[in-house]
């Protein structure tokens, strides 16, 4: 996984090529299952309490993630199905579709998950994911008063998130 | 510029495996594996559909993974054929359409067929490979 492929810090945003009413949510997991964040934009249809969801889409994640690294046909030796997979090991999947949402995922090498959830025609949202994870990194982890492991309940990333999500979506 | 298909899988509605074939990938799994591959899949297929910000989700249509790509069509039966491709591969949703006709044809107008259980029927074999072969050819030939 190239995660580190850029050469820049803080790069900035990639050009949107959407037009509007693209994003719908986004979530943020860490490595052990505790939501970070969860942002929606335009009202979504919510048929679980706000808990369940996020306990559905972790364990969705997780299971797709046991499930790439097992069907990946190019590597011939692979551990069992639901063998915990440390970030960036094995093949991991970057997106799906259905035909009302497109799914972008990515998982930074300390096991925090972005996940995208927007319209079905979006093209790649890699770059994207890219820049919010360094939007979290400046201004989440770098703020002093975050405990990691806790809800994000940063004032300024929540603004330049929104910001950043109207600019493309 | 090469465009493989590495495995076909076809799953009834209930979510158990009635078909495997393996296309030439390092990652050939053995009955047990498939068996469980397919129905993590069916399960993952019926999640994603609740978790759809929108109402009338059928599922997972296409799978972008680093290595691989999986495109699954589901009939309106419930039966699931999916295949596991190089990233990039283009005309998949439309060869699963055509092994859905395949499967009608040869599969389920076979009366020593019974419904659900695993497929063992040689023509439905060698039309499909046939079908896959084509593409292949059809690739490589460009």
């Amino acid at each position: 996984m190239q995660f580190f492929g850029g050469s820049e810090i803080s790069p900035s945003p990639p050009v949107p090529t959407a037009s509007g009413n693209n994003g719908h949510m986004i979530y943020m997991f860490n490595r052990n299952g505790v939501c970070l964040l969860y942002r929606e934009w335009n009202p979504p249809l919510r048929t679980l309490n706000a808990q369940q969801d996020h306990k559905l889409m972790f364990g969705l994640l997780f299971s797709l993630k046991s499930l790439t690294v097992k069907m990946d046909p190019t590597s011939a030796e692979k551990g069992n199905l639901g063998v915990p997979q440390l970030p960036g090991q094995g093949c991991s999947f970057h997106s799906f579709r259905t035909n009302t949402y497109k799914l972008s995922f990515m998982e930074s090498p300390s096991g925090i998950k972005i996940i995208l959830v927007t319209h079905p025609r979006t093209g790649d949202l890699w770059d994207s994911l890219k820049y919010i994870y360094n939007l979290y990194v400046e201004y989440v982890v770098k703020n002093p008063l975050y405990t990691p492991g806790s809800p994000i309940r940063c004032q300024l990333f929540n603004t330049t998130l929104d910001q950043y999500m109207r600019g493309i979506a | 510029m090469a465009a493989a298909i590495y495995s076909l899988y076809i799953i009834n509605k209930s979510g158990g495996l009635i078909y495997y074939k393996d296309y030439g990938s390092a990652g050939r799994m053995d009955t047990n594996d498939s068996l469980r591959v397919a129905s993590l899949w069916h399960s993952m297929h019926a999640i994603s559909q609740q978790l759809s910000p929108v109402s009338g989700c059928s599922g997972i249509e296409l799978l972008q993974a680093d290595t691989f790509d999986l495109h699954c069509y589901q009939s309106l039966t419930g039966t699931k054929f999916f295949v596991v491709c190089e990233p990039g591969t283009l005309h998949m949703e439309s060869l699963l359409k055509y092994i859905y006709e395949l499967y009608t044809d040869y599969v389920l107008k076979n009366p020593f067929y019974e419904m659900e259980m695993p497929i063992r029927c040689e023509l439905f074999d060698i039309n499909l490979t046939q079908a896959v072969q084509k593409d292949r050819v059809a690739f490589l030939g460009r």
